[in-house]
């Protein structure tokens, strides 16, 4: 669908997008995730043709589309701050693509519809942007962007503005709309929850490079590098013997047995979540601090500052180099 | 605890205040005062303000004035429209010395604006005269319209246009559909800050006027050498009233325009 060709990008000699190799398929939700700075928007703005890669081709469908102005592309951006025409009421907004390409005026009126029934602003479409909450605000974007029935939607992180009550709602509102739609969605997002909710496969990055691509449970169980490891999910990093291996929370198990136990070391807290609750432990000998996941069938009681060991089993611990 | 604010500076204020705006109350106030000579209160009357149109000196004055504001605002709005426009696709470097350039003839000192641009005009062989003030406006009047449409341009950002551009729109769809109607309240009152400052230009008018190109404020100048007269107080108030309604009306304009953030011209 998409491919991405050892597109590099530098600004003022400076490499901000490492050269970056991906296949984006036909249909998908793929997530960019990584921290501020690593260059998510630069690569979706490269895509939509608002900067230009440095080295490397962009090619949609089989086109070349390196060269063509953002105009002429059969795709659409949402923007993280919406950038709706603020002189324009909701229906003129998502109207406003399908006029510059001179669809029909009946074909206009049927898309506007469908775009707003979809999005569920039916009720508001002779408001003025100004005139809507940002959730509100946030959907006419989106309802302007697929109105144009692109190949592609990409989406810089579009729930970044709001709460989080309002981001969990619409959250599950972009999936359906996607799965409905079948059209290609490349996200980007520093929200690692979001990330994995949502996408069919996410792109880890970091400082411009990629760290990992698969799919939330391969990067969840088996991260690629330490930063994937980290940065999705709580995770207990140990070295030994020169190797580097994480182990999730979930799959260490404290005992009051110290002996037989593969590390031992203090309960420093005892952190109650309600389905689960976290012993952090302060390990002997060692400088760092793991913490163990117990699941509500666990009724142990655990004190703070009480000695215990800390085992798991071979087959879980993941190797991230050396 | 509250601040409690000094009572020098409230003082200070009002004095401000006196030594501003007292004049310009005592040339209203005697506008309608019926007594030709005298500086005491005789009573009210519109006498002078009816004169004033009979007058043919003051009529041929303003024919000049909005000849020269009308003409001057038209070429300095379209000037400097297009050269704020322009200054956002070049390079930083270039944009701060086209900044620089734009700017000088708001703080360039008046008296030199006008012996300057007398001493080009004398250079080329120009006669001074209407079309030679025309020019002087335009020069000063363009650098008004550039600040505030470039400020305008700032405010909105690039976002607009680039979604623009994502929906399709080519970058003269773009100009037509989002740019112009963004800028457009900026336009409207940099034209009506460029029309105030042409008609209230003495100085620069001075320098560069000839015989027959007379305009109220050089008028005005000259009448008041022989004293002043109540007609000439009438016909500031009569100037007052216009510019301060203009400046007004640009500063709702500059605040117009749907979902924007206010800007603020003026200190109030
Ligand atoms: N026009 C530009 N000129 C110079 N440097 C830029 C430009 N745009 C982005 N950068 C730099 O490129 C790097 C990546 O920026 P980018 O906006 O892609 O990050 P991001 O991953 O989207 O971050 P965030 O999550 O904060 O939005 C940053 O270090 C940024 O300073
Ligand atoms: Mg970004």
């Amino acid at each position: 669908m998409i491919e991405l060709v050892d597109v590099q990008k530098n600004f003022a000699g400076q490499m901000v997008v490492h050269p970056l190799n991906l296949t984006i398929k036909e249909g998908e939700f793929l997530t960019l995730l990584g921290p501020s700075g690593c260059g998510k928007t630069t690569i979706l703005r490269m895509i939509a043709g608002f900067e230009q890669p440095t080295e490397g081709q962009i090619v949609l469908d089989g086109a070349d589309l390196t060269a063509l102005p953002p105009n002429r592309r059969d795709l659409n951006l949402v923007f993280q701050h919406y950038a709706l025409f603020p002189h324009m009421t909701v229906e003129d907004n998502i109207a406003f693509g399908l006029k510059m390409k001179k669809l029909p005026q009946a074909e206009i009126k049927q898309r506007i519809e469908e775009a707003v029934a979809m999005t569920q602003l039916t009720p508001l479409v002779k408001r003025y942007p100004h005139q809507l909450s940002g959730g509100q605000q946030q959907r006419v974007a989106i309802a302007r962007a697929i109105a144009n029935k692109p190949k592609v939607l990409l989406l810089d992180e579009p729930l970044g503005a709001l709460d989080l009550q309002l981001r969990k709602n619409l959250q599950s509102e972009l999936k359906q709309l996607q799965r409905s739609l079948g059209i290609t969605f490349v996200y980007v997002t520093h929200d690692q929850e979001e990330a994995m909710m949502l996408s069919d496969r996410i792109v880890i990055m970091n400082n411009g490079q990629v760290e990992q691509i698969g799919t939330p449970r391969e990067i969840y169980a088996t991260p690629a590098t330490l930063f994937a490891a980290t940065f999705v999910g709580e995770n207990n990093i140990f070295s030994q013997d020169g190797r580097l291996f994480a182990v999730r929370p979930e799959k260490l198990k404290a005992t009051r047995d110290t002996d037989a136990a593969k590390r031992t070391g203090v309960v420093q807290d005892v952190l109650y979540l309600g389905s689960i609750h976290k012993l952090v432990v302060q390990l002997d000998g060692e400088p760092m601090t793991v913490t163990i996941a117990l699941d509500f069938t666990d009724e142990r009681p655990w004190e703070i500052g009480e000695k215990l060991g800390v085992n798991w089993g071979s087959q879980d611990e993941v190797n991230i180099g050396a | 605890m509250r601040t409690r604010r000094s009572p020098w500076l409230g003082l200070h204020s009002l004095l401000m205040i006196i030594f501003i705006y007292v004049p310009i109350l005592f040339i209203i106030l005697f506008s309608f005062n019926d007594s030709r000579l005298s500086a005491e209160w005789r009573g009210f009357t519109l006498d002078w303000y009816v004169s004033l149109f009979d007058n043919d000196h003051v009529m041929d004055a303003l024919e000049n004035s909005l000849i020269v504001a009308v003409i001057s605002t038209l070429a300095a709005t379209l000037l400097g429209t297009l050269a704020a426009i322009a200054v956002r696709k070049v390079t930083r470097r270039l944009k701060l010395s086209m900044n620089g350039l734009m700017y000088l003839p708001i703080v360039i000192p008046d008296i030199i604006m006008g012996l300057s641009l007398l001493v080009l005009f004398r250079l080329l062989g120009v006669e001074t005269g209407k079309t030679t003030i025309i020019i002087a406006h335009i020069t000063f009047s363009m650098s008004y319209v550039y600040v505030v449409v470039s400020s305008r341009l700032a405010g909105m950002g690039k976002q607009l246009e680039e979604a623009a551009q994502d929906l399709g729109a080519s970058p003269w769809q773009t100009f037509r559909h989002v740019t112009l109607p963004q800028i457009t309240p900026g336009i409207i009152s940099g034209a009506l800050i460029a029309f105030t400052m042409s008609l209230d230009d003495f100085m620069v008018s001075f320098f560069v006027s000839g015989p027959s190109s007379t305009t109220l404020p050089i008028y005005i100048y000259g009448q008041v050498k022989r004293g002043i007269s109540p007609e000439i107080n009438a016909l500031c108030t009569i100037l007052i009233l216009v510019s301060v309604t203009l400046i007004f009306l640009a500063q709702y304009m500059l605040n117009r325009g749907k979902g924007q953030k206010k800007q603020k011209m003026l200190p109030f």
